[in-house]
């Protein structure tokens, strides 16, 4: 097991230095000049020509990047050319957010998904399949902004129930937190809600049909314990890898839900640094999210062969 | 079931907690502001919080007039080139020190001499500083410099606890003003507390101030309904008839010191060779073709005030001499017809957002008839500054924030080295007028040569103004005492909220 995990540690490394590169390589090909969106609407040729020295940004394009490599090496990932501040700062300020809307945005999305694909498999080609098969196709094909604009208009300006944006840590007001979070992580969870409904069908649907099933069907086990303990076992390994999957991306940021509801997590961090240019915030954020990413899809591979013992002794 | 009820009372409890207390003023800002560091800092967001931050020297009235603030009193000798202020002896620092001429002297060296200072260049006629005695402070300038009362008047007049210098500012500004800093998180907000020993602690009601970032306008104003904001800046003009038939709103919008226009590349080479930059009568048939009232009507919902003259409406310096030019169809068909062509094309570039779309597609539409064939290029704002730098562009929709002085708003968009003439026009005449009104402090005496320097920049159009920028803020019903200002910063002396 370990040595599994080591090899896939090592092959993640050169798609590290891979993804900074392109992101290095990307931005410089960006037009728009970091530094007169950071010189302001004056735009003084001496400020300017000392900002460009001190940032490096004549230098060639392998020198810029080696020389950031280095520092991020020795875990100094620079400063934001924006508000001065250390972009490990911003990243340690941001991840908590970010990590606190994905789980809660994974978790309603299973409640709802998981529950909604085993029923709709049970009750195939009910009304009740039909039924949830829409449901899940119009969470994926409403868009989150508007969603979430329709929820902040009835639940916080109509009903005034809950906040309409912002964010509260979890240490500072636990429930204030919880509070704030729920509407975003509810718009996202819907869309996720409905992959995973649709997985879960299918899987289902496949180890419903199988020989063990209609044995332990026969053998008079009851329905509930056959569905729940004997099929959905089984089926769950598609479900477990998407789940994983999903919660990586969303560590990457949900940009359109954070935006719309003022959440101060890495997407709305992301695109605010992508727009005035400020280098230092966006590879560093992008390394870290590619690493969160590497790291869930290495989770995907462990929970694979806890759930799977068929994985576990390769021949 | 068991599982329904605990969650269904989860449900109730998270629904039933919350509400800020009284003491706290929440306010909805567009964009999150950069750097705090009075010195380095750019935006104008940013002035929104340095406002109840940071104390300066003077300030402006709603007239546009200086006022004392942290100086009482201000004279100029006799030829202009000594500025003496006279500082307040009761006042100290968030951080407990003392604020007295030393500290002034110390802060205006730091704003003229960090190398990343974008203050240098608004005191570049300064020579030395020094303080004779404890409550005097006195500017030594190699010429006159009649904008150095303004700039003053704004981030180079901040005064930061000198003690501070070298320490991280821009992430823990400590100035004097009637709130201190508490804390930040980028993107989400500032807060700042109650300086109890500022000498006006006792018209500041509030204890605590919140300023939340909240770019979408459609966000910013539901929050405020839902009274999770007591008040907000920059309402999209689409929301301003919601907002005005609303009983537990205020609007209170103000024209501001900044303008939108049409700069022009009239460099003549590259992309400024064509008939709109080389010949000045193209440019006067575009202004007759675009109705400014119609753009103020339609996108603006009779917030974008029509603009003939970069100085606001407030100024003393807009001339009456130049009213708004109306739309006239014939009379821009007549003079393209006597520039010798039927129809002038050209690109137009603007900020790619909502409103921008809107009043672009407008102007296109108007100047078609006129005879115009326009195509337009929304860019990323970003990108579209550096092309216009680079005289990469035919004619660009893009404004200006504003600045309290006349100088701020005309002299480095026109004159032949202006860092900001992304137009490169060149007239001498207009440079020697703007320099000699840049040296000319008397008001009285000022004021012929921008008519001048008007006369002449109004028939040749390198700009076309066409709106004044508003500053459209939105309260809550039960805020009372608050003034919106031209600079369109907040003044928060005063202010009370109802319970």
């Amino acid at each position: 097991m370990l040595k599994i995990i080591a090899r896939r540690v090592f092959v993640a490394i050169p798609t590290l230095v891979l993804v900074t590169l392109i992101v290095f390589g990307l931005q410089k090909i960006l037009p728009g000049d970091p530094l007169l969106t950071m010189a302001g609407e004056e735009r003084d040729p001496q400020v300017l020509a000392f900002l460009r020295e001190k940032y490096r940004l004549d230098d060639p394009f392998h020198v810029q990047y080696l020389a950031w490599l280095g520092n991020v090496l020795t875990g100094d990932f620079g400063n934001s050319l924006r508000t001065g501040v250390p972009v490990s700062t911003l990243i340690a300020q941001k991840l908590p957010v970010t990590l606190q809307l994905a789980v809660m945005a994974i978790i309603m999305a299973m409640l709802i998904g998981i529950p909604a694909g085993i029923i709709a498999a049970v009750r195939k080609g009910t009304v009740t399949d039909y039924a949830a098969n829409a449901v899940a196709l119009s969470g994926m094909s409403i868009p989150n902004f508007w969603l979430g604009i329709i929820l902040i208009m009835i639940v916080s300006v109509q009903w005034r129930l809950l906040p309409a944006s912002g964010y509260v840590p979890l240490t500072e007001d636990p429930l204030q937190s919880l509070r704030t979070m729920l509407m975003p992580s509810f718009v996202l969870g819907t869309a996720l809600a409905a992959y995973l409904m649709r997985h879960t069908r299918s899987a289902m649907l496949g180890v419903l049909t199988s020989d063990y099933i209609r044995t332990a069907r026969a053998k008079g086990l009851l329905p509930k314990t056959v569905i729940l303990k004997h099929a959905l076992r089984n089926a769950l390994m598609p479900i477990v890898t998407l789940s994983t999957l999903l919660f990586g991306e969303l560590l990457a940021g949900a940009v359109l839900t954070e935006q719309v509801f003022t959440i101060p997590g890495f997407g709305k961090l992301i695109v605010d640094a992508v727009f005035t240019r400020d280098y230092a915030v966006v590879q560093g954020v992008v390394l870290c999210t590619a690493v969160g990413f590497i790291f869930m899809n290495l989770i995907a591979d462990v929970l694979y062969i806890l759930i799977n013992p068929r994985l576990r002794h390769p021949q | 079931m068991k599982l329904l009820l605990s969650s269904l009372l989860t449900t109730t409890m998270l629904l039933a907690a919350g509400a800020a207390s009284a003491q706290e003023f929440r306010i909805g800002l567009q964009e999150d502001p950069d750097v705090l560091d009075p010195h380095k800092s750019r935006t104008f967001v940013g002035r929104l919080v340095y406002a109840s931050l940071c104390d300066k020297l003077i300030d402006v009235d709603a007239e546009l007039k200086f006022v004392p603030r942290v100086a009482t009193d201000w004279s100029w000798n006799e030829d202009n080139t000594k500025l003496t202020f006279t500082i307040r002896d009761d006042m100290t620092f968030h951080d407990g020190t003392k604020l007295d001429a030393a500290a002034v002297v110390a802060n205006l060296e730091r704003a003229r001499t960090l190398p990343d200072s974008l203050r240098k260049s608004e005191l570049t006629s300064v020579t030395g500083v020094e303080a004779p005695d404890a409550t005097t402070v006195v500017l030594t300038l190699a010429q006159p410099d009649a904008t150095l009362l303004a700039q003053l008047s704004d981030r180079a007049g901040m005064l930061l606890s000198p003690a501070t210098f070298e320490s991280d500012i821009g992430t823990n500004p400590v100035c004097s003003g009637p709130y201190k800093f508490v804390s930040r998180v980028q993107n989400d907000r500032i807060v700042l507390e109650k300086f109890a020993n500022h000498p006006d602690a006792d018209d500041y009601h509030f204890e605590r101030l919140v300023f939340q970032p909240i770019p979408d306008s459609t966000v910013r104003l539901a929050n405020l309904r839902a009274g999770d904001l007591d008040m907000l800046e920059r309402l999209n003009p689409s929301d301003a008839a919601a907002v005005r038939d609303d009983e537990n709103l205020q609007f209170m919008p103000i024209a501001g010191l900044g303008y939108q226009g049409i700069t022009i590349n009239t460099s003549g080479e590259g992309d400024g060779d064509n008939p709109l930059g080389t010949d000045k009568r193209v440019r006067q048939a575009l202004q007759l073709a675009i109705g400014r009232d119609i753009i103020n009507e339609v996108v603006g919902n009779g917030l974008f005030e029509p603009a003939q003259q970069p100085f606001p409406p407030a100024s003393p310096y807009n001339s009456d001499d130049y009213p708004v030019v109306t739309r006239d169809v014939e009379a821009a068909k007549a003079l393209l017809a006597e520039a010798g062509h039927e129809r002038v094309a050209f690109t137009l570039s603007f900020g790619n957002n909502t409103t921008a779309t809107a009043i672009n597609e407008l102007i296109q539409a108007m100047a078609t008839e006129a005879g115009f064939d326009i195509s337009l290029q929304p860019t990323e704002f970003a990108a579209m500054q550096q092309e216009m730098q680079a005289g990469n562009y035919q004619a660009a929709q893009i404004g200006w924030s504003g600045r309290v002085d006349p100088d701020g708003n005309l002299h480095q968009f026109v004159t032949c080295e202006g860092t900001l003439n992304d137009s490169n026009y060149c007239n001498e005449e207009v440079d020697r007028l703007l320099n000699e009104a840049r040296e000319t402090p008397d008001p009285e005496a000022r004021l012929p040569l921008y008519n001048q320097a008007q006369a002449i920049l109004q028939d040749d159009l390198p700009i076309i103004y066409v709106y004044h920028q508003p500053w459209p803020f939105v309260l809550a019903s039960n805020v009372e005492g608050f003034q919106p200002y031209p600079d369109g910063m907040l003044r928060l002396k005063g202010v009370t909220m109802a319970e």
